[in-house]
């Protein structure tokens, strides 16, 4: 499972952890007490969009087949999302840019072959591989080779020239060293890397898959808690517990069944009349003036996620290159209000542009110009000679529009200026201009991060050139200091310079952070726990049935 | 007769090919990428927009694309989606699915309907005449999404006497959606024969065989039925095609994996080759739907002839 539970609890502090985790050790965790471990549960899915093949697979509804199916080398623990050891043994460094790996032996895949060194290693190579098309490819690209198995398309996808032809098909920074180790080199130092490897592409593969590729398809096979059973196309995906699983920690429950829902609305319907066990986004019907709390109690489930939602600018547009401009509409945004009267208290103001879950988050990095302050406003709004309409640009197919519309009367009241929003129906349309650069405003962006380090929060998004930084913004000097995060030696003295690097940005304002948000989930009366992680996904490890 | 038909089947020809091509061009021509927004917040990566492009010939001229599409389509092969599953299987196991809700509710529709609409046209202006109009008026004037909402949420949730959605896709289960997705048409139906039935009451005919001394039973079950049922027809048959690609909004309400969700989800996710597939197959259906109603006036009215 790419995000690792290691004990029950949705909220749970290191010292809980530590207890948890002696726990588990004492094997007491394994059979609670009351607990019915051979029941199956229901969950919520979306048909998925994807063959499931772990490389290939980026959106939810996939993920949610596969990921309790494969087991990575890091996994995230689901109560504070910190990385954690799965199938490595270790991972060592000493300069940032060679690491060894060594996996745990005895693990084997559910076809009953063993997950060596080779089967991470010809994954990997094979997501990479341009010519296979992979959507997962990019997340390899800090693997010194990388250019030469997935070389750039010269002018882009949809225009006439090819791409040109790999001239390698592996990775050159994959070495294996034996059946359980194996190097990876990295193009540059980065010393974040290890965090990252807990995220679904980078999960090992079995002989099969590459020995049939449709029938891996047809039957994936995976080194996870969870095993494949059988797929209904468009109706349901059934796992059930593998019950040789090497992991540290074993599911509470026998079967899983993904069923696929035509609409969220009516899986709600379902979630409130017990026939389904767990939905980790209620519809906004149900959120609507709180209606959950009615209809559920306390089958409530909620936390704390990890995404963070912002207004982004495109800085090759006037007048939102000007960084008073962006300062003033910040403070002109009354996060407190909005979040009050629109999202009901779901959502929390944020005050920099990383997320509190992280490890090393310190608060208040944007300082006052994330705090509401009309007057300050209104200066900073002077001192940027702007005097003429502000527009602000979302798709509204995700339920931004209230939103959306709160934030431009807050900006059109406290600056005394026009501000307008503008809509787009879709949200494939609305990436297609954010990713064409043809904004004609500020717009909405939001983030839920990859994998967990204050770095993913930076460096996508900010970093001159980076692949998110779709306003392109750009500072030399928040540049270097990146550069210099990423080649320090610990996390810890890594993370010191990314949150430099975070207050070297603060004064330009790249993005206005606006709010972090806890999802509201709901159970089955069946289901005695069910927690959620940080990702917004069930924590299969912490469901008990009664 | 056969003549006819076969004229008409010949006819379909055109109609089918002019309905793909339509569909096949709106459907690409929809404007946004369809690989935009695939890969979340972030760009997918070039060779997997290279590729899907390839797979799905958008780099070729409109024209050879749609043609390279039909000859695939003449030979069986609907095509693949970008999730890799063949959009021949999907139709397969959505389509049973829809038809037997479109039967359930054809079902409902033209026995309540029609039992309705006789029953307040021979008692004109009576009191079962005037609750028959108000109730179908009442039914014209709400909207499918809320009669379904409501009987979820009545008999689903508060009074618990129904599952709230279809669990598996029996005939029982598919009683309450049937009855929800005919609420509309039942109401047309009802003020449709009752129009007819009041007319024809009226007619030489009728008049003819009440002198004859026939039994009430008889003039209103054959004579004037069989007569009034022609508009009554049309009106079902068409709506058996509607039910088929139309059932959308019940579907998703409960829960119904069939053609009807299928199609809007793949609107959605731009999954061109899914969307043109399953209206295809619709256009084959609609066609041959109102092939057989045109068939059956023949069988009510024989003064009516095809050749």
């Amino acid at each position: 499972m790419a995000r690792a539970r290691l004990a029950p609890g949705a909220k749970t502090t290191v010292a809980a952890a530590a207890v948890a985790l002696a726990a588990a050790a004492c094997g007491s965790a394994d059979t609670p007490a009351g607990a019915n471990t051979d029941a199956g549960i229901t969950i919520f899915n979306t048909e998925p969009e994807n063959p499931l093949v772990p490389g290939n697979t980026t959106e939810v509804g996939g993920s949610r087949v596969l990921d309790p199916m494969f087991t990575g080398l890091v996994e995230y623990r689901a109560q504070d999302a910190q990385p954690a050891n799965a199938m490595a043994e270790s991972i060592d460094t000493t300069d940032s840019k060679v690491f060894t790996v060594k996996i745990k032996k005895d693990w084997l895949f559910h076809d009953g072959t063993p997950v060596t060194a080779k089967s991470f290693v010809d994954a990997w190579n094979w997501t990479a591989y341009g010519p296979n098309g992979t959507q997962g490819a990019s997340f390899f690209s800090q693997i010194e080779g990388y250019d030469a198995v997935h070389p750039k398309d010269p002018d882009g996808p949809e225009e006439p020239q090819e791409a040109p032809a790999p001239t390698a098909e592996t990775l050159s920074g994959l070495a294996i060293v034996d059946d359980h180790t194996f190097t990876i080199t990295l193009s540059e130092p980065f010393a974040v890397f290890p965090v990252t490897i807990g995220y679904e592409v980078f999960a090992p593969l079995p002989e099969a898959f590459f020995k049939d590729r449709a029938a891996f398809e047809e039957h994936p096979i995976g080194n996870g808690p969870f095993k494949y059973v059988s797929r209904t196309v468009g109706t349901d995906i059934k796992l059930t517990r593998y019950d040789d699983y090497k992991g540290n920690d074993k599911p509470k429950f026998k079967d899983l069944t993904l069923k696929v829902y035509q609409s969220r609305e009516s899986a709600y319907a379902d979630l409130v009349a017990n026939n389904l066990d767990f939905m980790e986004e209620l519809p906004p019907n149900a959120l609507a003036g709180r209606q959950y709390e009615t209809d559920l109690g306390d089958r409530v489930v909620q936390r704390e996620t990890l995404n963070l939602q912002t207004i982004a600018f495109p800085f090759y547009l006037p007048p939102y290159d000007n960084a008073d401009l962006r300062r003033a509409i910040s403070m002109a945004i009354n996060r407190e209000e909005i979040t009050e009267r629109i999202f009901e208290g779901t959502r929390k103001p944020a005050d920099g542009w990383v997320h509190p879950l992280m490890k090393g988050y310190q608060p208040g990095q944007c300082g006052d110009d994330c705090t509401y302050n009309p007057e300050k406003a209104k200066e900073a709004l002077a001192k940027s000679g702007y005097t003429g309409e502000i527009v602000l640009l979302s798709n509204t197919d995700g339920g931004h529009q209230e939103w959306a519309e709160a934030v431009v009367n807050s900006i059109k009241n406290t600056l005394g200026v026009q501000a307008r929003f503008v809509p787009s129906t879709s949200f494939g349309e609305f990436r297609q201009k954010v990713n064409a650069h043809e904004m004609t405003g500020m717009y909405r962006a939001g983030w839920i991060a990859d994998y967990p380090s204050i770095e993913n929060w930076l460096t996508p998004l900010y970093r001159t050139g980076a692949s998110s930084n779709d306003g392109l913004y750009s500072n030399p000097a928040f540049d270097a200091k990146l550069a210099e995060a990423d080649k320090a030696t610990s996390e810890d003295a890594a993370i010191e310079l990314y949150l430099e690097a975070e207050r070297i940005m603060a004064p330009d304002m790249p993005a206005i952070p606006l709010w972090t948000q806890n999802t509201i989930a709901g159970r089955s009366d069946r289901l005695k726990v069910a927690n959620l992680d940080p990702f917004r996904t069930l924590d299969l490890f912490s469901v008990e049935v009664a | 007769m056969g003549r006819y038909v076969l004229r008409r089947l010949l006819q379909m020809v055109p109609v089918f090919v002019g309905t793909t091509f339509l569909i096949y061009v709106l459907v690409w021509a929809v404007p946004g990428d369809p690989f935009e927004g695939k890969c979340g917040e972030r760009d997918c990566p070039a060779s997997y927009v290279a590729m899907m492009r390839e797979r799905f010939n958008l780099d070729d001229p409109l024209l050879l694309q749609y043609w390279k599409y039909l000859v695939n389509l003449v030979q069986g092969d609907f095509g693949v989606t970008s999730s890799g599953v063949q959009v021949v299987d999907r139709i397969a196991a959505a389509f049973p699915v829809t038809l037997r809700l479109a039967l359930v509710a054809l079902l409902i529709e033209a026995v309540i309907g029609i039992t309705a609409g006789v029953v307040s046209g021979l008692r004109n202006r009576g009191f079962l005449d005037s609750l028959v109009l108000v109730s179908t008026l009442f039914l014209i004037s709400i909207p499918v999404f809320v009669t379904g909402y409501v009987v979820q949420l009545v008999f689903g949730l508060q009074l618990g006497w129904i599952a709230p959605t279809v669990t598996t896709p029996t005939f029982g289960n598919l009683v309450v959606p049937g009855f929800v997705l005919a609420s509309l048409s039942m109401a047309y139906v009802a003020r449709l024969s009752r129009a007819s039935i009041a007319e024809n009451r009226r007619a030489d005919y009728v008049r003819t065989a009440l002198a004859k001394g026939l039994p009430t039973r008889r003039i209103v079950g054959v004579h004037l039925l069989r007569n009034s049922l022609i508009p009554v027809i049309t009106f079902l048959g068409t709506d058996l095609g509607a039910f088929l690609g139309g059932a959308i909004v019940t579907e998703g309400i409960f829960n119904v994996p069939g053609v009807g969700g299928l199609v809007f989800r793949s609107i959605l996710t731009k999954d061109g080759a899914m969307v043109t597939g399953v209206v295809t197959v619709l256009v084959l259906v609609y066609l041959l739907m109102t092939l057989l109603v045109d068939l059956l006036y023949a069988v009510l009215d024989p003064r009516i002839r095809y050749d």
